[in-house]
């Protein structure tokens, strides 16, 4: 196995405001706004996003939410069944502007399956995308991130694995690659 | 992550802890979503399911094609009074030829012990077992061991008692093995004539007075009297079973305390419970019904998911 560390230590913490300040571009004060993490990885940007912006913002109140979308997934009874997992949204989005967050975004189908996903909970005004990491050219449906942390030349044998200081103790993304003996 | 140890839910004795505890979880998450405005799942789109019922049924058919709908699944619906059985089909044949219209899973209940086991063996698709006779009902005693598991928190450590016609009762066994399997203590009660003779064997108390037995728990699982699988008279009437065995306000103040009561339907109101018992706020009836369409979910979304 070969790690190759693309961004770790200040440089992310930058990526993250940066990403922050593009969000603040477009969503003003966030009163018409909600931040939706994906489960499993995805609810640990929104909830770093969030607190940032709180900072940012000086502790203006952030509604951020998990969406679990285990039941929306197109490959059920084709792979190996996975656990749900909690869906967290206290708040209404209808007519709000929803900014779905994913750690890594690759085939593009685990955000076919959010958009599904949200429907359940209402009609939103506007969905928007943010990733950290933006795997290029492997997408096997046409979605495109919004806000993109950075971008990646990858190969799909390998995975791209991001750590965050509050579960993993470091924030890093690496990229791993299968070594053939 | 590891699915179910098993293909089919014929009944709770092929069922392990962890299979329990599994099914547990998954409930969990199926009540959240038939508590949002929009109740449905596209998990089971692609999966047709029959639902045969050779025995009368409210709750569990009714609870059964809900769980199937809000999974997405095609459903389709048999009643073998309204069917060619009549006319002299054998059960495996009705079977294949539903499948042969590409059923993927069956929901059978059945006035045979065992049916369900039979026909497992001789058929393709996936078999979930809704009743078969005076055997086992595993989606009722999940349902209520679920509802336990909401109300304390955990099951293990508690005390159940079921009281009634245990003999003629498939909710009795089903939830002796389950209540047993997640570690609760369990204690049957009525007249020795309704209670198997070697009921012992599976790690039950037995206790033929329901006082005590009512102050020794903090569950009752009340049953209803099955006449229609009684050959012969096990008691002299109705009126003298409900002295002795009914569960009535009185009774149910006069504890200590505050014991959580059950029943799995139908009620026969003045019966085995009155009518202010069974709307008390110590009764959990409709949640249990409310819980039933969840774990039967968890049960279709689990078994479907596995791949063939």
């Amino acid at each position: 196995m070969l790690n190759l560390t693309l961004l770790d230590g200040q440089k992310f913490q930058v990526t993250i405001q940066r990403l922050c300040r593009q969000l603040i571009e477009n969503h003003n004060d966030f009163s018409e706004t909600v931040l939706i993490g994906i489960q499993p990885r995805g609810i640990y940007l929104a909830r770093r996003v969030a607190e940032e912006l709180r900072k940012i913002l000086s502790g203006k109140a952030i509604l951020q939410g998990d969406l679990d979308i285990t039941f929306y997934r197109d490959d059920f009874r084709r792979r190996d069944q996975l656990m749900p997992n909690q869906t967290k949204i206290d708040f209404i989005i209808e007519g709000k502007q929803v900014v779905m967050m994913d750690d890594v975004l690759w085939t593009g189908r685990t955000i076919r399956a959010a958009m599904d996903a949200l429907q359940a909970f209402g009609r939103p005004a506007k969905v928007e995308l943010l990733t950290l990491v933006d795997r290029r050219y492997s997408r096997h449906i046409p979605v495109a991130a919004d806000y993109v942390g950075i971008e990646v030349d990858s190969i799909a044998s390998q995975k791209v694995v991001v750590s965050w200081k509050e579960t993993d103790g470091e924030d890093k993304i690496v990229l791993l690659s299968e070594v053939k003996e | 992550m590891a699915g179910l140890s098993t293909r089919h839910l014929l009944g709770i004795k092929d069922l392990n802890r962890e299979d329990i505890e599994l099914i547990f979880e998954t409930a969990d998450t199926f009540k959240s979503v038939l508590n949002r405005p929009i109740k449905k799942v596209p998990s089971l789109r692609d999966v047709t399911i029959a639902n045969i019922f050779f025995e009368n049924s409210t709750r569990t058919r009714l609870s059964f094609e809900l769980a199937e709908k809000r999974l997405s699944a095609d459903v389709v619906n048999f009643a073998a009074s309204s069917s060619s059985v009549s006319k002299g089909e054998t059960l495996i044949d009705t079977v294949n030829n539903i499948l042969a219209m590409k059923v993927d899973m069956v929901v059978m209940r059945h006035p045979y012990a065992g049916a369900g086991i039979f026909l497992s063996k001789h058929v393709k698709a996936q078999i979930v077992n809704a009743g078969d006779g005076a055997h086992e009902h595993p989606t009722q005693a999940l349902l209520d061991a679920f509802s336990i598991r909401e109300k304390f928190g955990d099951v293990a450590g508690k005390k159940v008692v079921i009281v009634g016609d245990i003999l003629h009762s498939r909710v009795a066994l089903s939830n002796i093995l389950c209540l047993k399997q997640l570690g609760a203590e369990v204690m049957v009660c009525g007249p020795t004539t309704l209670i198997p003779k070697y009921i012992g064997t599976l790690g039950v108390k037995v206790e033929n007075n329901l006082i005590k037995a009512l102050n020794w728990c903090d569950v009752a699982n009340m049953l209803r009297i099955q006449l229609e699988r009684q050959d012969i008279k096990y008691f002299p009437s109705l009126r003298e079973y409900t002295m002795l065995y009914g569960l009535n306000k009185q009774i149910l103040d006069s504890l200590d305390k505050e014991i959580m009561v059950m029943h799995p339907g139908p009620i026969n109101r003045g019966v085995e419970i009155t009518s202010d018992v069974a709307d008390s706020k110590q009764s959990v009836i409709l949640e249990q019904v409310e819980n039933g369409v969840a774990v039967r979910m968890a049960v279709l979304y689990l078994l479907a998911g596995q791949t063939q």
